[in-house]
């Protein structure tokens, strides 16, 4: 089977939108901590935000630290642009 | 402990540079209801609190707002990338110029630095919660009034999604109240200052 890379771009909007629902999720669990919907909710997207990050990083660059891999040639967490620049995230 | 993550909480792409708004938007920065205050004020304060709901919401917000000042930065740097010394000078930007070049850094739009007396760490929840719920609703005001100071659109929305945000926020500080007064008399909710009183010291 042949994995097809995923779009640069649509990938980081996913991640962005995963985030953030984990984000808001988190703020909302913060003051409502036995809110079951909430917690369900929290829990769903955030194995979706993991597993987005695993599949950014193996393409384009980690985005986190645990993301970040050794095994390739060089250390690419630097090599990407950083957020505020052209070309970043 | 922080982990950085590589990537902004919202997308900020701006391609036309205007160093006026960059002038005005730095407030967000480091001005009196900026990002930089907001996350001082709420990283300090929870130290003493004694609610760990409220202690939560305290480092949760107050990271969030580090994330925040990094857009903000983003869209200053973007605004004034690549500017000629014509555009420096045309704009009013030679004043901060002179002095940082194009580096951030943290002022308000009228060009006070950044300082610490922006924001207080009171020690007594109520009145450290009132000015959370206060600061959340200066920083929507100021995001209402660099809105009307701006047309271009991939500046407009990522203020709006920070402006939004400033209501979500100011939502869970008024949560984070009421679960204070849960704890307190509700008859005095001043008979004591649970970040200090063992026992009350009014009636």
């Amino acid at each position: 089977m042949t994995e097809t890379k995923p779009c640069r771009k649509e990938l980081l909007d996913w991640i962005n939108v995963l985030s953030f629902a984990v984000d808001d999720a988190k703020l909302f669990l913060d003051t409502h901590p036995c809110d079951q919907e909430a917690l369900e909710y929290f829990d769903e997207f955030k194995k979706q935000r993991v597993q987005a990050l695993k599949e950014y990083a193996k393409y384009y660059g980690p985005l986190t630290l645990d993301t970040a891999s050794t095994s390739t040639e060089r250390w690419n967490w630097i090599h990407e642009p950083w957020p505020w620049q052209e070309g970043g995230c | 402990m922080w982990n950085y993550e590589k990537r902004l909480q919202y997308p900020v792409k701006i391609s036309q540079p205007n160093p006026k708004l960059a002038q005005v938007i730095i407030s967000q920065f480091g001005g009196p209801d900026g990002e930089l205050a907001a996350s001082m004020r709420y990283l300090s304060q929870r130290y003493t609190m004694p609610y760990k709901e409220v202690t939560g919401i305290l480092t949760d917000i107050g990271t969030e707002e580090l994330a925040h000042m990094e857009m903000i930065c983003a869209i200053v740097h973007q605004l004034t990338r690549n500017l000629s010394l014509e555009e420096i000078e045309k704009s009013g930007f030679d004043k901060y110029y002179v002095d940082h070049t194009l580096a951030l850094w943290p002022q308000s739009a009228g060009g006070t630095p950044w300082t610490a007396t922006y924001f207080q760490s009171k020690g007594d929840p109520i009145t450290d919660l009132h000015e959370d719920m206060a600061a959340e609703q200066k920083a929507r005001t100021t995001y209402d009034n660099i809105l009307r100071l701006v047309k271009d659109p991939e500046i407009c929305e990522p203020i709006r999604f920070l402006r939004q945000r400033e209501i979500v926020h100011y939502q869970r500080f008024g949560e984070s109240l009421r679960i204070v007064q849960e704890h307190l008399d509700s008859k005095n909710f001043y008979a004591f200052n649970p970040e200090f009183d063992t026992t009350p010291i009014c009636k």
